[in-house]
């Protein structure tokens, strides 16, 4: 190894899971404001976990996965983002029932644009529970989704060797936290 | 084994005499490993080995673990993945996930403590049940300083193999040739282990990336030289 790095994050209690429009991991301004309305399961056997599942997001999953707009069943909930930029709003959708399960899914809306699509009810009772409260799906970021607002700790990628390092995003990641 | 290790920590010990520690034993295991495995210092023992100069029975217990490790996934894999080239043995390709997963032991023993351990884009994450998932951001092989995808982990690890800068480091071992369709392939799994070798074997096996590893069961993003990503899972 010739490129030894200690990153040590300040202490982060909480993320705020409206990533998209985030503005601060520190300080206590960066509390995560827990998904203000949380729909009754509709299915027995089904739990709202609304803040400490893993989250996916379901586009490009067409067949076995929820829409990802709004319904009519769905219920706004404004909720502000802890700095001064443009106002986040949530939107839960109404349950959708996936060869897991069901599923509901909350969007985050800002400027008018879907920036982020969180799980907040995801299936029990079968063998897919394990791997979900482990990790998740990956989650294809939109296009218009910068990679700089999308809350990330860590970078995966092939090009992070000695050479590639000062280039990768997780180089900054890295100066970010020391 | 030329590559950043990024340590990430939250919690009791995230700044610590005891998180220190932690972190010094992980890279003392690291360095241990490249003693024995790397391919860059003739007098380890796999250069050795690789020269006959010394039969397996000669070296440390994981060099067997390792290679069997290799033998497995290269039967899996339907040849593409293997740690024989051209009679030279390299192992790197079963060491590096592997390595980094016994590293973080240490780490793992904090109390109270999320561990996040990458070793060159590959890393082990541990995040605990009261804390947010770490979120893992899945590099553009395009353009190395854009994430295209994101995978929120709490217990596992994520690995990524493809071309990007290293030329054509990885090959098809039947065939010797350079993936041409893949552009890179990340693996999500329970442990490093696994998620390096499938990634790698998958990215070798360039066009059939995605079928082998929704074939396995494997969670993963393929991403096509094409610009399309498709997830696997």
């Amino acid at each position: 190894m010739n490129r030894i790095v200690f990153w040590l994050l300040a202490t982060v209690a909480v993320v705020v899971l409206l990533f998209g429009y985030h503005t601060s991991t520190s300080g206590p301004e960066a509390s995560a404001t827990p998904p203000a309305v949380i729909s009754a399961p509709k299915s027995a056997g089904a739990t709202s976990t609304p803040s400490q599942q893993a989250s996916q997001q379901p586009s490009d999953q067409p067949s076995d996965q929820p829409s990802d707009q709004p319904t009519q069943g769905a219920t706004s909930a404004p909720n502000a983002t802890t700095g001064g930029e443009a106002a986040t709003s949530t939107v839960i959708g109404a349950v959708a029932e996936t060869q897991w399960g069901p599923v509901q899914v909350e969007l985050s809306i800002a400027g008018g644009k879907i920036s982020d699509v969180e799980v907040v009810q995801y299936p029990h009772g079968n063998g897919r529970d394990m791997q979900i409260n482990t990790y998740a799906l990956p989650q294809l970021i939109q296009e218009t989704l910068a990679a700089q607002s999308a809350q990330i700790d860590m970078v995966s990628g092939a090009t992070i060797t000695s050479d590639g390092y000062l280039r990768s995003l997780q180089s900054a990641l890295d100066k970010a936290g020391l | 084994m030329g590559m950043p290790i990024s340590l990430a920590l939250r919690g009791r010990h995230e700044d610590d005499p005891a998180g220190r520690d932690a972190w010094a034993e992980a890279l003392a295991a690291l360095r241990d490993v490249d003693r024995v495995f790397s391919t860059y210092r003739p007098d380890s023992f796999v250069s050795r080995l690789g020269r006959g100069e010394v039969a397996l029975a000669d070296c440390p217990a994981e060099v067997a673990e390792v290679l069997a490790l290799g033998e497995r996934w290269r039967e899996e894999s339907g040849g593409a993945f293997d740690v024989r080239r051209n009679g030279v043995l390299d192992p790197s390709g079963v060491v590096k996930g592997w390595a980094v997963e016994r590293a973080a032991g240490p780490l793992r023993a904090l109390e109270e403590t999320d561990v996040a351990l990458s070793a060159g884009g590959d890393m082990v994450c541990l995040a605990r049940a009261e804390s947010e998932p770490w979120r893992v951001g899945v590099e553009d092989p395009a353009a190395p300083d854009r994430i295209l995808a994101v995978v929120p982990v709490r217990r596992g690890a994520v690995a990524t193999s493809g071309l990007a800068h290293r030329g054509g480091h990885i090959t098809d071992a039947r065939t010797g040739t350079v993936p041409a369709v893949v552009a890179s392939v990340t693996v999500v799994a329970d442990d490093l282990t696994r998620a390096d070798l499938d990634a790698t074997a998958a990215f070798a096996l360039d066009g059939e990336a995605a079928t082998w590893l929704a074939g396995r069961g494997a969670t993963a993003v393929v991403v096509w030289r094409d610009g399309r990503r498709e997830v696997v899972g």
